[in-house]
């Protein structure tokens, strides 16, 4: 297959993104796993923008990478002293738990790689914001107004939560 | 065009990644931070189905938008938590949190 900048460009991110993601389970310190984690939330905003979802990856860049990170962050400084280090696991559960993860792995591929997908079509275009708002608004059929009510509870739910939780007493 | 399986094998590691930390992890967030790992890797998998067998609809596009959403909503309550946890025990090793075993 001939190499073009489309794939050099997803060849990069997912070299960046596989990188990132072994560092982020396999550092040592938790600060720097959540930085790897940034990372890998800026990879996978990549991929958005190479698929054409743009109002997606803006989400993702939102959400994820500017407030789930900083949640983190501050959370990880709030929890652990300087200095601190994972704990050292016993060797055995250590390679139980690699074994598992190579096995599952290979499983997954093997399965995912010998099936029969539809035949995959790439159209290039964006898609339009003014079609995903209206999807989002409409009750017809292929509406979801109601999820995004239903999410609008979920988040006035999960704000009173945090705080009736995290409150000083 | 990328393969659309080049995008499953990216999305397939980095879900495995997130297991493995979470098998392997002691620490409440560390736990926490390779359940993103996973959570992001399906949605990576809905955009790609939605973009490459059904392009004329926007369900997974709009699965993936939700679950970005909802993994929201569990972070900050599993944080909110964590940090209690931290505030009553001074340690969220969760080797140490068997206060409410029976």
């Amino acid at each position: 297959m001939n190499i073009t900048l489309d794939l050099i460009v997803f060849v990069v991110l997912a070299l960046f993104i596989v990188v990132s993601s072994i560092l982020a389970v396999s550092t040592k310190r938790i600060l720097r796993a959540a930085t790897y984690l940034l990372f890998v939330l800026f990879g996978t905003a990549g991929i958005y923008f190479q698929l054409n979802y743009s109002f997606l990856g803006a989400v993702q860049l939102l959400i994820y990478a500017g407030g789930i990170t900083v949640l983190y962050v501050f959370s990880i400084l709030l929890t652990s002293s300087e200095g601190d280090q994972a704990e050292k696991l016993k060797k055995s559960r250590f390679l139980a738990g690699l074994a598992a993860t190579l096995a599952g792995m290979g499983i997954c591929l093997f399965v995912m790689l010998k099936h029969k997908f539809l035949a995959p079509v790439f159209e290039h275009g964006e898609l339009p914001v003014r079609e995903i708002g209206h999807a989002l608004m409409s009750t017809e059929k292929y509406g979801y107004v109601l999820p995004f009510e239903v999410i609008s509870i979920l988040l006035l739910a999960c704000i009173i939560g945090g705080i009736m939780i995290a409150r000083k007493r | 065009m990328v393969h659309m399986e080049y995008y499953l094998i990216v999305s397939t590691i980095m879900m495995f990644a997130g297991i493995y930390g979470f098998l392997t992890r002691r620490n409440l967030l560390a736990m926490l931070i390779s359940v993103e790992l996973i959570l992001n890797s399906v949605d990576i998998n809905f955009a790609v189905f939605n973009r490459f067998l059904f392009p004329g609809q926007l369900e997974g596009f709009f699965f993936s938008l939700f679950a970005i959403g909802v993994s929201a909503a569990e972070t900050a309550v599993a944080i909110a938590i964590i940090i209690n946890i931290y505030r009553n025990m001074k340690n969220i090793q969760v080797r140490n949190l068997d206060k409410m075993k029976w």
